[in-house]
């Protein structure tokens, strides 16, 4: 056992692009869940609209990144829009099932046959990112320690991608603490006391729903910039309940919390997973036992986090960061 | 005394039959004849029993580099030689077919084979009435509808106790899928691995294993998450987690393949006028109904279902006229999970297994108990049954790859008409 390797490989995934993209995606997410109350249960589709935006406007139609990316950003406020106008006014359950719905029929018609010529349907869309990865300022070569090490290419995707991760954490950070932000943590607390107040409750969330939005369409960015390209199967709504995992971990409605438990979620997650690669070599480990690792071990490191999941919330539902008073408040 | 002597058309028949008889036997022997001489193609072509003459077949090697041709002759025979032992495609030229004659399947007119050292291979492409442009709308919707109904009595089975779940504690249960694929791989490995149960009795007993799983997950996890007051999103995370925990240890022990149950698996089709149904298809359909009726029975008239409504409407009043929440919840939880069981071994019986079932159905069990009202069971059924029958019928139109589009975006209209569900009680919001 290299125990060494483990933690490489755990520490590069912890510092690497993937907990980068995550982090803001759950940045947004907070903004949604923590600080406005709103049960998003689609925020992948913000990554979807995003990076497809993105990699349709530089592959199908041969247009600029620099002018994808603003565009894919873009279709998140049109998506928020779509999205909220009607089902704002529901029930919170009803909101959070019609997001659910919303972010899987993007997924279902973005790889569906008939619109294999705009997205690429299954095959999805390659090569988006070349005029990004032309503005690497870094020089060729690997950069770390054994494992724990990147290429110059990840390197600038991580350094930009924690960038925006500093970036979005500060413009929540400050909003929240705006007269907007008190407006919105009031609408969380007590809808009907906000309206009373004069204040256009639906607005509000309108505003918040597409910010967070347009937070979780830069973790799309970010994603197709990092792959060069898009797939339908990244944006499964797993990808949404890791987010609410990492959100309910770090605690909700904490700006340092989803960065830290996005790093700690990926260093776990590759750490086990790792481990357990590494456990299925050993020797001393009868045949029977290490073959079913060797074959399992995604499903087993997965099925630990969701163990590890229901004894965090057993032991300490507010989460890392979370104070009682805030983590409390739920939908 | 007509019927002593026997008929012209009889007379006809027999003649008929001797003389297919005699061909077949022709047939044969020119088939031995020509068996000994080398690689080659050879076949002969006829349409209803008469040779097609003038046909043009041609055969390319596995480069894909032209290697003869042939037409056929007045007995319809054809045969191209071949260069040597290998693989071979072999395709019909249809426009040289005279008018009226095609393929029978379309799809059949280029042919691959292999051919062995010395051995000529024979070669059928069959003709026949070209296939029309497949069954009329009237008859495909026939069909979409009955698929529509299966589909739909199975969601709806599974999602009453996903809906009683969500009106007895608020709590959304993301693990009601796993717990529908947990039925599933149970009756797989007492039916079709080692033990071999017959499926009815492999069933029956996985039901009662599920519901003994749903009610150790409410009372080992969930009572005591709800004793410590966590909020109900924690909660709605809380069933996340345990349905990855439980989804990849089915995984790890089922694997990723898809299996079916062998029981029932092959059966011919009954019809009925324009519907078409395996008697297994039927005999599901039957059987998730009457479940549905009992269970709406059980809630009308026994008390305890009748106590799980008054919880499911207002716990705490429930709780102050001497209704044991507790108790009516874990009841809840195993009904719930007993039936997302039963819905899971019917839908593998229809379909297959695999450890991936589940989540595919969730979200349309979600979509029917929202278009049906959430937390009320009656309106499950009905959402389900809607959700089916959009699901299918959309696939006249549509490729089979987005009829789930088609129920989530009657999902979403739904809800913008009648917030509340079809059988939701109004409620003010917003």
């Amino acid at each position: 056992m290299e125990f060494d390797v483990i933690l490489g490989n755990a520490g590069r995934a912890g510092l690497g692009p993937q907990a980068a993209i995550f982090a803001l995606l759950v940045i947004g997410l907070n903004l949604h869940f923590g600080y406005t109350g709103l049960l998003n249960f689609g925020q992948v589709a913000f990554m979807l609209v995003a990076a497809y935006g993105t990699a349709i406007t530089v592959a199908t139609w041969g247009g600029s990144l620099w002018l994808g990316i603003p565009f894919g950003l873009g279709l998140c406020v049109v998506l928020a829009l779509v999205l909220g106008l009607p089902t704002l006014r529901l029930r919170k359950e009803y909101f959070a099932i019609t997001t659910l719905a919303a972010a899987e029929i993007l997924r279902l018609l973005v790889r569906s046959s008939p619109a294999t010529e705009i997205t690429g349907g299954p095959f999805g869309l390659q090569a988006i990112a070349g005029s990004f990865y032309a503005l690497n300022p870094i020089a060729e070569g690997r950069y770390g320690i054994g494992t724990f090490s990147y290429t110059a290419n990840q390197l600038w995707v991580m350094i930009v991608a924690w960038v925006l991760v500093a970036l979005a954490a500060a413009l929540v950070f400050l909003l929240i603490r705006s007269p907007w932000g008190r407006v919105i943590r009031a609408i969380r607390e007590d809808e009907d006391a906000a309206a009373s107040l004069g204040k256009n409750v639906v607005g509000y969330k309108l505003q918040a729903l597409a910010i967070g939005g347009v937070i979780g369409g830069l973790a799309g960015v970010v994603n197709a910039l990092q792959q060069s390209g898009v797939g339908s199967e990244s944006f499964g709504s797993q990808v949404t309940f890791m987010a609410y995992v990492v959100l309910i971990m770090g605690g909700v409605a904490t700006t340092a919390g989803p960065i830290v438990a996005a790093v700690l979620f990926w260093f776990l997650r590759e750490g086990v997973d790792s481990f357990l690669r590494q456990l299925s070599e050993e020797a001393w480990l009868p045949d029977l036992l290490a073959d079913f690792l060797y074959d399992a071990g995604g499903a087993v490191s997965i099925a630990l986090a969701g163990i590890a999941l229901i004894l965090l919330l057993k032991s300490r539902p507010e989460g890392i960061f979370g104070k009682r008073r805030e983590g409390a408040a739920d939908a | 005394m007509t019927f002593s002597r026997p008929s012209r058309g009889v007379l006809t028949l027999v003649a008929a039959a001797l003389a297919s008889l005699l061909l077949i036997v022709t047939t044969a022997v020119a088939f031995a004849q020509e068996g000994d001489e080398g690689e080659a193609f050879f076949g002969t072509l006829r349409f209803e029993g008469d040779p097609v003459a003038g046909a043009r077949i041609a055969v390319v090697d596995a480069a894909g580099d032209a290697i003869g041709e042939a037409t056929t002759d007045d007995d319809g025979r054809w045969r191209i030689v071949l260069p040597g032992p290998g693989t071979y495609r072999a395709t019909i030229d249809t426009d040289s077919l005279p008018l009226g004659v095609g393929l029978r399947d379309p799809e059949r007119r280029s042919l691959e084979a292999t051919v062995r050292a010395g051995q000529p291979r024979p070669l059928v492409f069959a003709l026949g009435e070209p296939v029309a442009a497949g069954p009329g709308l009237g008859e495909k919707l026939a069909q979409a509808v009955l698929n529509g109904v299966k589909l739909g009595l199975i969601i709806a089975m599974c999602a009453i106790g996903l809906s009683l779940i969500f009106g007895t504690t608020r709590v959304i249960n993301f693990a009601h899928s796993e717990l529908v694929t947990f039925g599933a791989i149970v009756a797989w490995y007492l039916h079709a691995d080692t033990i071999a149960l017959p499926l009815i009795a492999a069933g029956v007993l996985a039901i009662g294993i599920a519901g003994i799983a749903g009610g150790g997950l409410e009372i080992g996890v969930l009572r005591p998450l709800r004793r410590r007051r966590l909020g109900l999103v924690q909660f709605m995370v809380v069933t996340i987690g345990l349905s990855l925990l439980i989804r990849h240890i089915l995984l790890m022990f089922f694997g990723p393949d898809r299996d079916r149950y062998t029981d029932f698996a092959l059966q011919a089709e009954w019809s009925f006028g324009p519907f078409a149904v395996t008697p297994r298809d039927f005999t599901v359909m039957v059987l998730s109904a009457a479940v549905l009726v009992a269970v709406a029975l059980f809630l009308q008239r026994a008390r305890i279902g009748k106590a799980m409504r008054a919880v499911s409407d207002n716990p705490s009043l429930a709780e102050s006229c001497g209704i044991d929440v507790d108790r009516i919840v874990l009841i809840v939880w195993i009904a719930g999970a007993a039936l997302a069981a039963a819905g899971g071994i019917f839908f593998g019986t229809v379909e297959s297994v695999d450890w991936l079932m589940g989540a595919r159905l969730l979200l349309l069990m979600f979509a029917a108990v929202v278009l049906g009202g959430l937390g009320t069971a009656y309106g499950a059924m009905a959402g389900g049954l809607l959700i089916g029958l959009v699901t299918e019928v959309s696939t006249i139109w549509v490729g089979a790859e987005i009829k789930t589009v088609f129920a989530l975006a009657v999902l979403v209209l739904a809800l913008l008409l009648r917030p509340q569900g079809l059988l939701g009680r109004r409620e003010r919001v917003g």
